[in-house]
């Protein structure tokens, strides 16, 4: 590919995959506890009807998904198999994670045999918190996804780099510009940056 | 061979595949078939072990602990009240049905009883809770078999009993609304009649089941005289719930034990089935879900006038001994026994799941099956994982 040989690609182009990308998400559903249900009411559901999103769930397969949803307890005994599938998954791929113990452990935060927090595994872009969290929080996240999609550099993520945006790139790039011109500091650049950090659906910190 | 008689040619063919049998020895090959940690037949994540020969198991085993979250060690580091919040999530989809074992074992050893307003609300809240699981039992039951349809009829009127029970308890999933001594709050206005309206939604939706499913030529055939477990060795197994009745064994806790509940007060059917194969249990599953719609609606004309809640101590010391109660959840029969050595929280608390006793009758039910009836036998047996491994 010409467009992406030197790790560049027109901002157009850009644009029409990411959107392309954001509305043919293949989820691969990865239900392990409580959370499943939820996930379940609203992926199969009437009510939280998923697919207007354009989010279709029901690969067959983790190598035909484009994001995985971790939903429910991560026990030790569990997370090999989440990062033997996780793995399986072909790239470009981002991770949801469900409820309050694939987040942090939840009520079992003091417990000898649950993982606190399946990021410690796999790397999570939107973590969706509650106990189990209803439906309309998961679809929330979900749509926070496709946002953060949307504005993904994917030149970035061919170079193997992690989740870069748009904006970062392209004040990165005007902050060369203007630091070449004018000898400025590139400050203003690296708080641009920061939205490559994982979302949270309501805000609120990571834990 | 054009001028052969058709019997000789026969003749021809047959030594032919004589020869054949004699050059190649026609046997099976033995395989290992592994179902899970990860699949939708599991209802989350159990792992299932067959030794296959051919399309015949000739040995499975379940393997579980991928769920298992250490309930009974960590109830040893919680007050009592704290505890109810954990066991909500042993059976996620009927959660009600959890607590309340565990409080009346602790009520039982605090020699307090909750006042009658509140057992009619606990009960009927705990008959909501059974068929908000049952209910997801029969649409998922479908899509075991390749029939989509039921589940997403089943989500669509589980929402309603979800809401009830959220606009009663605050929680839409683990209610965490019960407390020793009674009940956290009680029912909001307008409630019983909403209640009444979604127990007719309900019936209606028990009748498109049947029609859909439970009268489908497909469903009956792959169901039909395939899982038989007969009683003695249900019985042998520790069966409980709709997999026991099933086989045909009149057993039901709900009737046949004094507790401080409102099932006396309710004129109910206990439906069992003399088949014990899949089908009969997924029929009594939806009887089920049929008889907790008539208890719902006489309790719902019997709530007394009242207090929901006794006079309890602000901070909750249980006094020392111990105690054991089970009730008729869901899946069958759940039971605590709770050890208190007079402090804030449990000493020791045993769990006695449905779901465990359920699933270690696997190795013998799928002996000799083949593997397509592997998933409706699953399915028939209903576990929950958090219920199984705890």
């Amino acid at each position: 590919m010409g467009l992406v040989a030197n790790g560049r690609m027109p901002a157009s182009l850009t644009k029409l995959f990411n959107i392309s990308r954001s509305y043919s998400l293949w989820v691969y559903q990865w239900g392990l506890a409580c959370c499943a249900i939820e996930m379940g009411a609203a992926f199969g559901s009437p009510r939280y009807d998923v697919m207007r999103l354009g989010v279709i769930p029901l690969p067959a397969s983790p190598r035909q998904a484009d994001f995985v949803c971790v939903s429910g307890t991560v026990t030790d005994k569990m997370a090999p198999a989440v990062k033997r599938l996780w793995e399986q998954m072909p790239e470009p791929k981002y991770a949801i994670s469900m409820g309050s113990c694939a987040n942090c452990g939840g009520p079992y935060w003091d417990s000898y045999s649950v993982t606190k927090g399946v990021d410690q595994i796999i790397p999570i872009d939107v973590y969706v918190p509650g106990c189990p969290p209803r439906p309309e929080a998961l679809l929330e996240g979900i749509v926070l996804l496709q946002q953060r999609i949307k504005n993904e550099d994917m030149a970035a993520k061919w170079r193997g780099e992690d989740y870069t945006s748009l904006q970062a790139t392209n004040s990165e790039r005007n902050a060369a510009k203007v630091a070449a011109s004018f000898d400025a500091d590139v400050e203003s650049a690296e708080q641009q940056s920061s939205s490559s950090d994982p979302i949270v659906v309501g805000g609120g910190p990571v834990e | 061979m054009t001028d052969l008689s058709d019997r000789q040619k026969l003749g021809y063919i047959a030594s032919q595949a004589a020869d054949a049998r004699l050059n190649v020895e026609l046997e099976t090959e033995g395989m290992t078939l592994n179902i899970g940690p990860q699949h939708p037949a599991t209802h989350g994540t159990l792992r299932i072990i067959c030794r296959l020969d051919g399309e015949q198991v000739v040995w499975a085993e379940p393997s579980c602990g991928y769920m298992h979250r250490g309930y009974e060690k960590l109830t040893e580091v919680r007050t009592f009240p704290q505890v109810t919040t954990l066991v909500n999530r042993i059976d996620w989809l009927g959660s009600f049905a959890n607590e309340v074992p565990f409080i009346l074992a602790a009520e039982k050893l605090m020699e307090i009883e909750a006042p009658p307003r509140a057992q009619v609300i606990r009960t009927i809240l705990f008959e909501l809770s059974r068929i908000a699981n049952v209910s997801l039992f029969l649409g998922d039951l479908g899509v075991q078999m390749g029939a989509i349809t039921p589940v997403f009829i089943a989500f669509r009127d589980r929402e309603y009993v979800l809401n009830l029970i959220e606009s009663a308890t605050g929680g839409r999933f683990h209610p965490n609304f019960d407390r020793i001594g009674g009940l956290k709050d009680d029912l909001p206005a307008g409630w019983i009649d909403e209640t009444r309206q979604v127990m007719v939604k309900l019936r209606e939706f028990c009748d498109i089941i049947e029609d859909l499913l439970f009268g489908n030529e497909i469903f009956q055939s792959r169901t039909r005289g395939i899982g038989i477990i007969p009683a003695d060795i249900a019985k042998d197994y520790g069966l409980s719930g709709a997999n026991l009745r099933a086989s045909g064994v009149d057993y039901d806790l709900r009737r046949d034990q004094e507790i401080a509940m409102a099932w006396d007060k309710a004129d109910f059917k206990v439906w069992t089935h003399p088949d014990g194969d899949s089908f009969a249990r997924c029929w009594v599953r939806l009887q089920e879900t049929r008889e907790s719609c008539k208890i719902v609606e006489q309790l719902l004309d019997q709530i007394p006038a009242g207090p929901v809640m006794t006079k309890v101590p602000r901070i909750i010391k249980v006094p020392e001994g111990e105690a054991w109660v089970a009730t008729e959840n869901p899946l069958g029969v759940m039971g605590y026994y709770v050890v208190s050595k007079g402090d804030l929280g449990p000493f020791r608390v045993k769990i006695r799941t449905p779901s465990f006793n359920n699933i270690s009758i696997v190795p013998w039910a799928l002996k000799g099956v083949y593997v397509p009836d592997i998933i409706t036998i699953l399915a028939s047996l209903y576990f929950i994982l958090g219920d199984i491994d705890r």
